[in-house]
């Protein structure tokens, strides 16, 4: 929900809420006014009454209201002693409504020339149902009004003043830590927005620091780590010589060598990986992937022969990027490696270039892989014991870097799939 | 053959050295910029081995000495950081090639013979090991007067090994001189075996005096009878 909604779904509640009160309270003061001033209209009319029935003795016989507003009836003497002024709300039958409407009536006693008579007189009310309804709907009209009026109101205002906000929410979006420009935030009036920008430009700074420090520092620890392995690989290289008559010997030397060797991979590995995602490869040229996939198919030639799967690359289209040459050998190697080393033996590797991408299929002792982990870092689907477990991860981070859809999906035949946008 | 040594990791510098006396060069040694400086400027050297980040100084710094001073010294740089950047660099200040820690003994050998075969005056490159004798230029190999017909691969391997003559050569040195960055991730390089027993097979036919022996669990070594 947007923000200038969620103020105004608050704001209806109250508004109802604020309104339906005030509503009761209008309506309990205006009616007490009406009832007051009907009151004093009877109260005045029955002084006027008592004042003429005092010389005109002819009006006590009028005895039906008709189309006057009071009538005369004689009562007895006890009666009219206990008698007091009585206000009430009756109703009587008018003509031109054809229906009884309200009427507000007062009773009240009086003496002339010594008898005693009950005075009725009579006064049309306003109909309580007909003002509830009138109020009601114009406090309907208003709300809506005052709803309306505000969600414009807000959309405008609210969209104006909160202008520097999303300004900064686009600036976040494009942010990416691996940049070295921070977003530049320019000063509003808002002081909040001032202190949320002061407040992200902080954070921001931070983040960038550690994420630098973090990068050099995998970077410097791989480096560090080079040398000492240089060190170790190179003596034990120099003592296996001079072991050469204790083949036993050799062969601890061997293993210890090939242990720092595939340290050394998963170091030079790692360097490649943090690397491609630091975007330290800005070099580009175009790249003939058709050409490129038969060096490689070439180049590779010898592992698919010593594993006896059968290497083949098909030209459906003439595909050409702009993308590091070294990158885009690596992406495919690794893929087509892959292929090879998870087959069987006599299996197939089919690599099919289109205009839209290079596909890969190769037939395997394994069955599907799990989608969601296959590109994850140290994801091992067999136990080779050889396998980095970086490789397809490192594919992966290319066709991210350059925006490619790296896909897998498994048909009896493994299937990884490169598409790449038109250029 | 003199060659200087610039490295300031101490145990890497003596293996190194080690290594290469060996191949019976003159290994002399610096360990920072300017011991390193003094000596570029005092004597000559067939080749240089050079680590870029050395105490005092860069090592592309010297490079930059060596060409002002207009000596043309064979220059390997030897480097932690495999970066392209500094490769490119290097190579424009006139190094002549470029080898990233950690490296084979093995390679380093055949890069620095490599190195030193290139500056040489004598037109054709020509290796005689044994009764064999390698043509660099033209690639090709005879043993006595005949021609031995290699592949290109088997070739590599060929020199490879009579660089590194007498010399224990592990076998993920030799995949990764021969297949380059293709040979990781491979398991046990054991593909590598078909194209060692095919130019075995070869040798043998052709009557050459060297042979190329295979170490148990390490590798292999080309000896001359």
């Amino acid at each position: 929900m947007k923000l200038v909604n969620h103020t105004l779904s608050y704001l209806s509640i109250a508004f109802f809420i604020v309104l339906g009160v005030w509503a009761t309270i209008f309506y309990a003061n205006f009616l007490d006014e009406i009832y007051d001033s009907i009151d004093d209209g009877l109260e005045n009319t029955k002084l006027l009454i008592l004042e003429r029935v005092a010389t005109d003795t002819t009006l006590i016989h009028k005895t039906a209201l008709l189309e006057s507003n009071y009538a005369i009836r004689e009562i007895n003497a006890t009666d009219a002693l206990q008698y007091r002024d009585v206000y009430m709300d009756s109703t009587i039958y008018t003509i031109n409504e054809q229906d009884y409407e309200p009427v507000r009536v007062l009773k009240s006693a009086f003496q002339v020339h010594g008898k005693y008579y009950e005075l009725l007189i009579v006064s049309s009310m306003v109909e309580e149902d007909d003002l509830i309804e009138d109020l009601l709907y114009s406090i309907i009209w208003l709300y809506v009004i005052l709803l309306i009026s505000i969600m414009i109101i807000n959309n405008i205002l609210l969209r104006r003043i909160w202008r520097p906000f999303y300004a900064i929410l686009d600036r976040l979006r494009n942010f990416r830590v691996e940049s070295p420009e921070l977003p530049a935030f320019s000063v509003t009036r808002v002081t909040e927005f001032n202190m949320l920008q002061e407040s992200i430009t902080t954070l921001l700074h931070r983040t960038v620091a550690t994420f630098q420090s973090q990068k050099q520092f995998i970077e410097n620890a791989s480096h560090e780590l080079q040398t000492p392995l240089a060190i170790s690989i190179n003596k034990l290289e120099l003592l296996a010589e001079k072991q050469q008559h204790a083949e036993a010997n050799l062969a601890e030397i061997s293993s210890v060598i090939e242990s720092l060797q595939r340290l050394t991979r998963l170091n030079k590995t790692l360097l490649l990986l943090s690397k491609i995602e630091n975007r330290q490869f800005p070099e580009q040229t175009s790249v003939d992937f058709n050409q490129l996939l038969d060096h490689l198919a070439i180049a590779l030639s010898d592992l698919a022969d010593y594993k006896s799967v059968i290497l083949s690359v098909h030209h459906r289209g003439r595909l050409t990027k702009r993308i590091n040459e070294d990158l885009a050998s690596i992406m495919l190697s690794n893929l087509i490696k892959n292929g090879i080393l998870h087959n069987v033996e006599g299996g197939r590797i089919e690599i099919e270039v289109t205009d839209q991408g290079v596909t890969i299929e190769n037939t395997s002792t394994l069955g599907t892989l799990d989608k969601s982990k296959i590109f994850e870092r140290f994801y091992k689907g067999s136990n080779q014991k050889h396998s980095t477990g970086l490789g397809l991860a490192i594919v992966k981070s290319i066709c991210d870097l350059y925006g490619y859809k790296l896909e897998y999906r498994y048909n009896g035949k493994h299937v990884f799939s490169i598409t790449m946008a038109a250029s | 053959m003199k060659i200087l040594l610039i490295e300031d990791e101490d145990d890497l510098r003596d293996v190194m050295k080690i290594s290469l006396e060996k191949e019976l060069f003159l290994i002399e040694t610096a360990s920072d910029f300017h011991t390193a400086a003094e000596k570029l400027e005092t004597y000559d050297y067939d080749c240089i081995l050079l680590d870029i980040m050395l105490p005092g100084g860069s090592g592309l710094t010297l490079l930059e000495l060596l060409k002002e001073k207009g000596k043309h010294n064979s220059v390997i740089i030897i480097s932690a950081k495999n970066s392209i950047d500094d490769k490119v660099r290097g190579l424009n200040l006139g190094a002549d090639d470029y080898l990233t820690k950690p490296f084979h003994l093995a390679e380093l050998t055949a890069r620095v013979k490599s190195v030193i075969r290139r500056k040489q005056h004598d037109g054709q490159k020509i290796i005689n090991i044994g009764n064999v004798k390698i043509n660099l230029n033209e690639r090709t190999v005879n043993v006595q007067s005949s021609a031995l017909i290699l592949n290109r691969k088997e070739f590599d391997i060929l020199v490879y090994f009579a660089s590194n003559k007498n010399r224990l050569i592990n076998k993920t040195a030799l995949a990764e001189h021969i297949w380059g960055d293709h040979a990781d991730q491979s398991d046990d390089f054991e593909f590598i075996y078909s194209q060692i027993k095919n130019l075995r097979k070869k040798l043998k036919e052709t009557d050459a005096s060297i042979e190329i022996q295979a170490v148990y669990g390490i590798g292999y070594k080309l000896v001359v009878e």
